[in-house]
This record gives C-alpha cells, sequence and structure tokens, in this order.
C-alpha cells in the first residue's frame, strides 16, 4: 500500500480540481440551467403577515388566467397524518414539515408560502399570484426568544406541549423542548470557586447568504414516478423529505442533484420540490422554479437568533473549575432547532470538571431555523469565550495562557457526558502562540487592538456510497452520492488515487442522482471528506483485491500469491503497473467494478480552529477594520490542503460577517426589512484583508488516512476574537451580535 | 431522566446490549423503559452512546464490561 510506504504520494498535493474547467467556463449546469420540453414556470404566493390564522384562499381567478396550467394550496398536500419522520437529519415532525412547504391553518412567518402557480412564463405565473384572494386572521406576533417564552406570549402552535427528554409536560407553550446535562456538581464547584464570572449575550438571527438560491424543476410523468432536478446539499434526503410530504414510496422518486452555488447547510432542507412535483402532476408538464432573493430570505432557514448566559469559574491558578450555562435558541416558526448541537459546543474547547447546560428551544414568528455551518456553535462560543477572557482579567492571566491551561484534550469528558478521543485543540492553541502574527507586535495606535478565541464543531459521519469503474487505459471513474460543495470530488478522489498509486487526475469523479449510487447522507456536519472519502478508500481496495486475482490469473498462481505496493502488483520475478493490468482484464474474465459503503459509528473526528483578530475602531462612526485575521485548524490529515485553507477563509469570513454586519432586522409586526443583498451586508473581497491560514494536523485515528472535517469549526471563534479585539482597542466589549457601528457608539458613549 | 434516578447522574447495571441495559434500567428504575422507548425502539427524540459515539444500532447496539452508556437528545439538523 503506498499509503504505508514511505509517506503519501497524492494526499497533501494541490492537482486541479476536476470540475475545474465546467465551473470557471460556465459550463457547469446548475439548477436554473435545467431545460426540458414543455416546462412551466411555477411560482409561489407567501404570507405578507408574521403571525395570521388561514381563513379562506380563492384561487378561482388565478386558474381563470390563460396560461395558468395549475394551482396549489396547503390542502393540495397529501395529509398522511401526524408523525415523527427521521429523514437523515435527524427526528422530524411530519406535520411541520408539511405546513412549512405550503401552510394550511396558519402562517407563521412573513413570506410562508400559502399558495403557488404554474404557469407558461414565469411572468404569468407572478400575475397569477395577485389574483389568489387569501383572507387572514391577522395575529399578534412575537419574534424574540425571551418573549415567546413569557406567560401570555402569543402561541404559535394551538396543540404544541413542552417536551423534556421524551417526557411530554403537557404544558402549552412556544417552549417546544427544554433539556439539561449536568457533569459533577456545579453548585458545589461555584461556591468553592476563587473567581467567578458571569455574562448575557444575545445574537442575531443570520442567513447562510450562498449565491445561488433554491430552484426546482419536477416531472410527474404518467407512470407516477416523479424526477426532481435541485441545488440539494443531500440528493437523498430531499428524496425523503419528497416522499414524505408527498406521502408517496422513494421508489417513484428520482432526486438529479445539480451543481450547487452554496449551502452551508441551508440547502438540507426542501421548499420547491413537493410544490414543483404538485405542479407538475397538475399541470401534465414539468414545473421550473426558482426562488427570489428576497423569498430566500424570508422564507428558507436561517440560523436562530439567541439569548445565552454563561457563568463560569476558576481557582486562583487559573485552572476553570465550573460552568453553567442557559442556552435560548429560536427555532423559528417550528421546533426541532439547533440548541442541542450548541450543548456540545459550548464548553467543548475547556476541561471542566464540574457544570450544568440548560438548554431551550423555543419558536418563534421568523423562518423556521436551520443548520449554518457548525449550527449552534458561534453564539456559545461568542458567549463562553467572552468569559473565559473575563476570568484570565481577573486573574491577571493573558487570554491565551488561561486557554492553554484549560484546554480540551484526550480523555476529557465534556459536560454533556462525551469523552473525547485524540483532539487537537491544544495544537491549535499552542500554533496560535507560535505564529509570526500573534508574535507581531499589537497594531499601533489608540484605536488598534488584538483578540484571540477558539471554537470547535463535532462533525458527524453517516452513510456513503462509492463505485469504482476500472478503464482499460488505467483510469478510474468514480462514482459518489455527495454532492460537491467545497471541491470534495478532488479530495475524495484523491484518497482513492493514493489507496490505489494513482495520479489525481487518473480518476474522474462524478456526483450521480439517486438511482445511480448506494445512499449517501447529506453534504453537511464536515462529513464528504471524511466518511465519502473512506469510502472511496474502501471502493480501492475493493478493485486492488479483485486485480490481484486478475493478476494471479494472467500469472498462473495464487491470488494471495500477488503483492500489491505503490501502484504496482508483483508475484515472484512478475510485476505489472495498474495500467498495464488495467488494460489485459478482457482476458481475466472483464469489467472491474469496487464499490464500497460505510456507515461509520465511531471514528468521528472532531475539529477545533482558533483566531487572531487585529481590528482598528473609529470611536467617531464605530466602524470596525480588520486589520489582518488568522485562521488555524486542525485538519486531521489536509487530503488538499488548497481546499482546506479555502473552508478556513469561507468560514472566517462568515464569522466575521456575523461579527460585524450580519442580522435580519425586522419590523414592529414581524415583517423582514432587509431581504436584499444590499440592505443585508455580508462581507467582500473589499472589506477584509488576506484571510491568513495555519493547517494543523492531529491525525484523526478513526479515520484510514486521518481526516478530520475542516467545513465547519471555522464559523465558530471569529465573532469573539473580534470582540476581544474591539475591547483590546477602545475598551469596551459588546456583548450582543452584531457589533455594528451604533452599538459600539453607543457602549462607548456608556463607558465615557 | 435523573428524576428517575432521584438525581443520580451515574449508575452501573449490567447488560450486553443497550436492550439489556434499557431493561435493568427499568427494573431498578419503573418507568425507564417507557421514557426511552417507543415501542420496541430508541425514541427518535433521544440517542444512544456507547462509549461516547452515538450508535445507529440503537437496541442492538453491544455494550462491553466497562462500557458506558449515555442517554442523550437527538440533535437535529446537525450537519451544517
Amino acid at each position: 500500500m503506498s499509503a504505508t510506504n514511505g509517506g503519501y504520494k497524492v494526499i497533501g498535493t494541490r492537482p486541479i480540481r476536476h470540475d475545474g474547467v465546467d465551473k470557471v467556463t460556465g459550463r457547469a449546469i446548475y439548477g436554473a440551467d435545467t431545460r426540458l420540453a414543455g416546462l412551466l414556470y411555477g411560482q409561489v404566493l407567501r404570507s405578507p403577515h408574521a403571525h395570521a390564522r388561514i381563513k379562506s384562499i380563492d384561487t378561482s381567478k388565478a386558474v381563470a388566467l390563460p396560461g395558468v396550467k395549475a394551482v396549489l394550496t396547503g390542502t393540495d398536500l397529501p395529509d398522511a397524518g401526524d408523525q415523527m419522520v427521521d429523514l437523515g437529519e435527524g427526528p422530524a415532525r411530519l406535520k411541520y414539515l408539511r405546513d412549512n412547504v405550503l401552510a394550511t391553518d396558519k402562517a407563521l412567518y412573513s413570506g410562508h408560502p400559502v399558495a403557488a402557480v404554474a404557469a407558461t412564463s414565469a411572468h404569468i405565473a407572478e400575475e397569477a399570484l395577485d389574483l389568489i384572494e387569501v383572507e387572514y386572521e391577522v395575529l399578534e406576533a412575537v419574534l424574540d426568544v425571551r418573549e415567546a417564552m413569557q406567560e401570555g406570549a402569543p402561541q404559535l402552535h394551538d396543540d404544541m406541549t413542552t417536551q423534556e427528554f421524551g417526557e411530554d409536560t403537557g404544558r402549552k407553550s412556544n417552549l417546544a423542548t427544554h433539556f439539561e446535562h449536568r457533569l459533577g456538581d456545579a453548585d458545589k464547584a461555584f461556591a468553592e470557586a476563587d473567581v467567578v464570572v458571569e455574562r448575557e449575550f444575545q445574537t442575531a438571527t443570520v442567513h447562510q447568504g450562498y449565491i445561488e438560491p433554491h430552484n426546482a424543476t419536477a416531472s410527474w410523468n404518467a407512470d407516477g414516478q416523479l424526477t426532481v432536478w435541485t441545488s440539494t446539499q443531500g440528493s437523498f434526503t430531499a428524496r425523503a423529505q419528497v416522499g414524505a410530504v408527498l406521502d408517496m414510496p422513494i421508489s417513484r422518486i428520482k432526486v438529479v442533484p445539480q451543481e450547487i452555488g452554496g449551502g452551508f447547510g441551508g440547502k438540507i432542507p426542501v421548499y420547491l420540490e413537493p410544490v414543483a412535483a404538485l405542479l407538475s402532476k397538475a399541470s401534465g408538464q414539468p414545473v421550473k422554479m426558482i426562488m427570489t432573493r428576497p423569498a430566500v430570505f424570508e422564507s428558507t432557514g436561517p440560523t436562530p437568533g439567541s439569548y445565552v448566559k454563561i457563568k463560569m469559574g476558576a481557582d486562583k491558578s487559573g485552572k476553570i473549575v465550573a460552568a453553567d450555562a442557559y442556552i435560548a435558541f429560536e427555532s423559528g416558526a417550528y421546533p426541532g432547532g439547533l440548541v442541542g448541537a450548541a450543548a456540545m459546543c459550548v464548553f467543548s474547547c475547556y476541561d471542566i470538571p464540574d457544570g450544568r447546560i440548560d438548554c431551550y428551544d423555543v419558536v418563534v414568528n421568523k423562518p423556521r431555523s436551520f443548520a449554518y455551518r457548525a449550527p449552534g456553535s458561534t453564539q456559545v462560543a461568542f458567549a463562553t469565550e467572552h468569559v473565559v477572557d473575563l476570568l484570565a482579567a481577573e486573574l491577571g492571566m493573558e487570554p491565551l495562557e488561561i486557554r492553554l491551561k484549560n484546554t480540551a484534550t484526550t480523555g476529557t469528558r465534556r459536560i454533556d457526558g462525551v469523552v473525547y478521543p485524540k483532539m487537537g485543540c491544544k495544537e491549535v492553541l499552542e500554533a496560535i502562540r507560535d505564529s509570526e502574527h500573534y508574535q507581531s507586535p499589537v497594531p499601533a495606535g489608540p484605536n488598534g487592538g488584538r483578540g484571540i478565541s477558539v471554537g470547535y464543531w463535532f462533525n458527524v459521519g453517516l452513510k456513503s456510497s462509492c463505485t469504482a469503474s476500472v478503464n482499460s487505459d488505467g483510469t478510474v471513474s468514480l462514482v459518489e452520492g455527495s454532492t460537491d460543495i467545497g471541491g470534495t470530488r478532488t479530495s475524495v478522489a484523491m484518497q482513492f488515487a493514493e489507496t490505489l498509486g494513482l495520479r489525481a487526475e487518473d480518476v474522474k469523479p462524478q456526483v450521480a442522482d439517486t438511482d445511480s449510487i448506494g445512499h449517501t447522507d447529506v453534504t453537511g456536519g464536515s462529513r464528504v471528506t471524511y466518511a465519502t472519502g473512506w469510502a472511496a478508500y474502501k471502493a480501492a481496495l475493493d478493485v486492488r483485491d479483485q486485480l490481484c486475482e486478475r493478476a494471479a490469473q494472467l500469472w498462473e498462481v495464487e491470488a494471495g500469491q500477488v503483492e500489491f505496493d505503490d501502484g504496482v502488483f508483483r508475484s515472484g520475478d512478475n510485476e505489472m503497473a495498474f495500467k498495464e493490468l488495467a488494460g489485459r482484464l478482457e482476458e481475466t474474465g472483464g469489467p472491474v467494478i469496487g464499490r464500497a459503503t460505510v456507515d461509520p459509528d465511531s471514528g468521528v473526528g472532531g475539529s477545533f480552529a482558533a483566531n487572531i483578530a487585529d481590528v482598528e475602531v473609529d470611536p467617531e462612526t464605530g466602524k470596525v477594520d480588520i486589520l489582518r485575521f488568522t485562521v488555524v485548524q486542525d485538519a486531521g490529515r489536509a487530503i488538499h490542503p488548497a481546499y482546506v485553507e479555502g473552508q478556513m477563509q469561507g468560514g472566517s469570513v462568515q464569522g466575521i460577517g456575523w461579527a460585524l454586519n450580519e442580522e435580519y432586522f425586522y419590523s414592529g409586526d414581524g415583517h423582514l426589512d432587509n431581504s436584499s443583498f444590499l440592505d443585508y451586508r455580508i462581507p467582500t473581497s473589499l472589506d477584509l484583508p488576506m484571510i491568513e491560514t495555519i493547517i494543523v494536523e492531529v491525525p484523526n485515528p478513526g479515520h484510514p488516512y486521518g481526516v478530520r472535517g475542516v467545513g465547519e469549526a471555522n464559523i465558530a471563534p471569529p465573532p469573539a476574537a473580534i470582540a476581544a479585539a474591539i475591547e483590546d482597542a477602545v475598551g469596551v466589549r459588546p456583548q450582543e451580535l452584531p457589533m455594528k457601528p451604533d452599538r459600539i457608539v453607543a457602549a462607548l458613549a456608556g463607558s465615557s | 431522566m435523573q428524576k428517575l434516578t432521584a438525581g443520580q447522574q451515574q449508575v452501573e447495571v449490567e447488560g450486553a446490549t443497550v436492550r439489556e441495559v434499557v431493561a435493568a434500567l427499568d427494573a431498578r428504575y419503573p418507568g425507564f423503559k417507557e421514557r426511552v422507548l417507543d415501542g420496541d425502539r430508541i425514541k427518535t427524540e433521544i440517542a444512544v452512546a456507547v462509549d461516547g459515539e452515538v450508535v445507529a444500532a440503537g437496541l442492538r447496539a453491544k455494550v462491553g464490561p466497562q462500557s458506558e452508556v449515555h442517554f442523550l437528545p437527538a440533535i437535529s439538523g446537525g450537519a451544517g
């Protein structure tokens, strides 16, 4: 095996991505490029109210408009009863999933879909939307997590009661779920601590901001077979959701994943797919739907706004002895938010013997929250890192010193019970310490400052499949089910190539539809390079074993007498390169296809990331400029270092957006006022310096090549690092995101 | 959950599978099974971790003599 033969030849190199030419020349096929004969265009009517009972919907005038071929409302969705369904992303209540696609009894956020039209042109469909008459009983909306939990708050779901870890409390409330983690005796530990600090924090609702809007094209054939072309992070998960919403077996649905123009967690749920399918069924023609940018902001899942309270205690030596978190997340209009993940991350960077984590998942009149890159981790890292800095200040320690003293490491038991295997938190912090950036002078001038922080994401495993066909010219066609968001075609193909001693260019990866590859879970949880890469590794071993048998035939020896090393098969004096043997398959039994599936229960390696941020604050305007920014992250083993760096830079920029700019801005009645990129400001290359990257490699013992997913942990630390830098610069540290200019100015006015 | 165990965070029981562990816990803390099982399956809102790793096999998952079994809230939306 080349992997054990004196180091890697492919892993760690930077080949050109297989889909690069298509992407840069505009030839890659995205959802918006889908063209079919007889294509109709669908549009969605959305609620203008944040909270309203739907009393009636009259579609007769829209139906009568020439060019309109089908009109739908929520009552046209099959009622498959109310049940819990697991769609590969955790349990979900079917009624909520269905009602989020098309509302039936209530509109629960401004932008909630209430009807849909298919017509011969997008303009006619849009015109038809104006002819649909919806009678609403407008209700009071609640938009804030703490207000929603109060007695007497407007109740979103008449029948919702608080669930407490498998127990229905019977209490009607917007509080969907409450649970707690405990480790040791936090009260006793706090009582014995020498220093205790407690602070409250709030973070805004933030959107993933992918450039490509949601889209779906559906064709419902006369034989009942449905094909959906869509931009999705998981074709199999999309198929399962469409099947659940439409109450149809998955065997009748094929999902064809198109290229994806960004997802960051937001393209796991389906929105348009079931609607396009039913419009196609009703019209007898294929239907294409593309969201407008306002619809993307108003109607698709942002990350939860949050209220977090953190209390931590330390002894005089700087050892953190106790921690307590109260985490309340807005799950949006339907429960099932991300507070559970936040609980796994809140104290994840530290070794703390006693603690408590108290979690609340709360519905509010905003779009249903969904995953956004390390979902839940950024909110709590902003809070915890602030309190850790305050402990350090009280104890006269440097921020890095207290982090290194308390770093989580192999064997650390988190408060939620998990015990860490080999992990790279300490190594990441040491890389910060040893970096040129950290050792360089802090920005000069009265308003310059520096901050550091660290964050975590646990990563997931889940299921992946690969098949590999050996071509007679010595190349391999590799088929996988993971939609490629971050260059994973190449990072997966590189692991296959490494295993068989091939060049990355000799492996031709492609992403297949749900009829053409085994089940593969979502591109999310930083899992593709880890799990699909593992499947590719196993498929390569399968190819190797079959080719050993073929070589044995040619040499008239037993298969066990053939060895494979570094791309060459050998037995005694015989030897044959992979390419030569591939050319002789016809005479040894025909084609060779390797295949593998994985479902790793264990071995998923979490990843830590840390930042150094240098800022300059204009005290007159409150504007914060990032002068220099470094991100360090543990990649386990960087398969394609350029893609690892790209993930680190991209996550950092999104975290900087959370820190300084990004928020959903609602009017008092719950209407979203900034549903365009003009008003919802994400950082651009003009706003930021080059993000500097330092890759740390603490190989994951749970993966054949030591991979840790790197897509997510990098978004968690930036807001805290920037907050610390702001404090270092001007002496105030906001406890609410975003740290926009008016908040800085107000904080400065309050401190003077 | 600790309401059932009178506040105890950790308890020791015998069992070679999660199914046997749940049965042993239910024998000691009546109501435990009802709390975590839906029929013959772990409830969808609950995850079981054996030695720190959430197990897909649920009740069939093997448990070693010194294993730690955790009952956790199932995380939805964690695949960002």
